[in-house]
């Protein structure tokens, strides 16, 4: 059972109120008529899956409803912590935008 | 050469105290090359080394696996086979499977414990209904046993299930395939270890594959814990860490690793003599040849690599179990563990070449593996041996991510598995 912290509410809850969104920061195609198969394929189901730090989404189901980030090691489950999707955002392009 | 297991081998050995029995397996030590490496030594991929060696006559290879054999989802399994899939493809796929299975004792001559208990999908809503007489029907036509059968009729072959009106989530009927059932699944990665160990297949344990060497779009070979390993065709069944085998190869994967949760009773008198499984509530059940009841349910949704889950989903798994058999309430459970699926956007596998001249894959088997095990080492076998998939696994071409030709049992039977 995680204890997520939602960064809109500014509390820590339990898991059972979130949501799991899956893998963050993966931008709609800007020209979508422009890909190919192969690319359009990859943005609808190609996905990280590491073994290490992932940046992740959550949303607050049963709080205020909305999307956070967060930051968590799915070798371990530990959790580095919880962003806004802005924050988030920033933090993320910060550590190169790797894993 | 081994000696095969007979009566005659078990009598003759008891009068001799039951000593003198050889390894079951010969563990090896890497060679330098290989033929064909087969990487993880689970089911499938034993099954794999077995049927490249028996049905296609490759006898230099190598399984490695990097913890113990046979100690991932082989293991962690709920042990239930069955083929009453909506879709040909999967159901053909699933049903090549059953028809090995029912075969393999003999074949590997090994007791893998198969027993055609029969499989029953509960059906709570109307909708349920429909969709079951629709799978029933796709089912028949594919040539695979199936039955749509009443309330009363479940009551009376299940006398312990709740079927009363007042239950929450009322039975309305069930599908039945009779030739469904479990099996041993410990037997079955010893029992394939054993028989491609007869062929001459090397069964490596600790030893993880650290790094991929690829020349010119081919696999040269691997970098392991255990030193280089060299091989010009390379099959990865690592079921949960498939990503990360794809990723040393430069592959993406539609592929999402997520724990799945089990547990079992302590053991009880004979209660529940078939496999029970509910997509409605969402639970699934079955009494082992020891007496334990083996009990699992959905996945938990984050994607992780820890063989544990959260609790809640425990708690979930157990009360869809109470609300089908209520009796069930004051039965204490053992044991609980984790396995790490590896599912994909279709719930249906990849059994595939890949941009990698020689490097095959075989994965996205999410919560439905166990079953397919003979079957998917048949078919990928044929995929490694000819380098081009066997009939039955071309439709589960990486490809099809990029065709749009997903073969979606989610709708269909992904839930309960």
């Amino acid at each position: 059972m995680f204890v997520l912290f939602c960064p809109h509410c500014g509390e820590k809850r339990e898991e059972e109120e979130f949501g799991y969104g899956g893998e963050a920061f993966i931008p709609r195609p800007a020209t979508p008529e422009a890909l190919d198969d192969e690319a359009w394929g990859d943005y609808l189901f190609m996905r990280k899956n590491p073994k290490g730090w992932h940046w992740e989404m959550w949303s607050h189901n049963t709080g205020c409803r909305k999307f956070f980030v967060v930051k968590r090691n799915t070798a371990t489950n530990a959790i580095a912590g919880s962003w806004t999707l802005a924050e988030g955002r920033k933090a993320y392009d910060a550590e190169g935008g790797s894993t | 050469m081994r000696k095969d297991y007979s009566s005659w081998s078990l009598f003759t050995k008891g009068l001799r105290h039951n000593e003198g029995w050889d390894p079951a397996w010969r563990s090896a030590e890497p060679k330098p090359s290989y033929d064909v490496v087969i990487v993880g030594a689970g089911g499938h991929g034993l099954a794999t080394a077995y049927y490249l060696a028996k049905d296609h006559g490759v006898r230099n290879i190598a399984v490695l696996e990097k913890g113990y054999l046979g100690g991932g989802n082989t293991a962690r399994n709920t042990t239930i086979v069955r083929s009453n899939y909506l879709w040909d493809e999967a159901a053909l796929l699933y049903e090549h499977a059953l028809k090995l299975w029912e075969g393999l004792t003999e074949d590997l001559n090994f007791n893998v414990m198969f027993s055609q208990r029969g499989v029953f999908n509960l059906g709570h809503t109307l909708q349920d209904m429909r969709d079951i007489e629709r799978r029933v029907n796709a089912n028949n036509l594919d040539g695979i046993d199936a039955m749509v059968l009443d309330a009363a009729e479940v009551k009376r072959r299940i006398p312990i299930l709740d079927t009363s009106k007042s239950a929450r989530y009322p039975v309305l009927g069930a599908s039945f395939q009779p030739r469904g059932g479990v099996a041993r699944h410990d037997a079955v990665a010893w029992g394939f270890a054993r028989a491609a160990s007869k062929y001459g297949v090397d069964i490596i344990e600790n030893c993880e594959v650290i790094g991929m060497d690829i020349a010119n779009g081919r696999i040269a070979g691997l970098e392991t814990t255990r030193g280089t390993i060299r091989s010009e065709r390379v099959g990865c069944v690592a079921s949960g860490h498939s990503s990360v085998l794809a990723k040393m190869a430069g592959i993406r994967m539609p592929i999402e690793s997520h724990p799945l949760q089990a547990f079992v009773s302590e053991s009880m008198k004979p209660v529940l003599d078939t496999v029970v499984m509910s997509n409605a509530v969402h639970g699934y059940a079955s009494q082992s040849d020891k007496g334990e009841l083996v009990i699992g349910a959905g996945i938990d949704h984050y994607t992780s690599y820890t063989q544990r889950g959260s609790p809640h989903i425990i708690e979930h798994t157990a009360a869809a179990i109470i609300e089908l058999f209520p009796m069930f309430s004051r039965v204490r459970m053992n044991r609980q563990w984790g396995g790490i699926v590896d599912t994909t956007p279709d719930a249906c596998p990849i059994i595939s070449k890949t941009k990698v001249k020689g490097l095959y894959f075989n994965c996205g088997w999410g919560t439905g593996g166990f079953k397919a095990t003979p079957g998917s080492g048949n078919v990928f076998a044929h995929t490694i041996a000819h380098d081009d998939p066997h009939p039955l696994n071309r439709a589960f071409d990486l490809a099809r991510f990029s065709t749009g030709h997903l073969i979606d049992e989610h709708g269909a039977a992904g839930v309960a598995h």
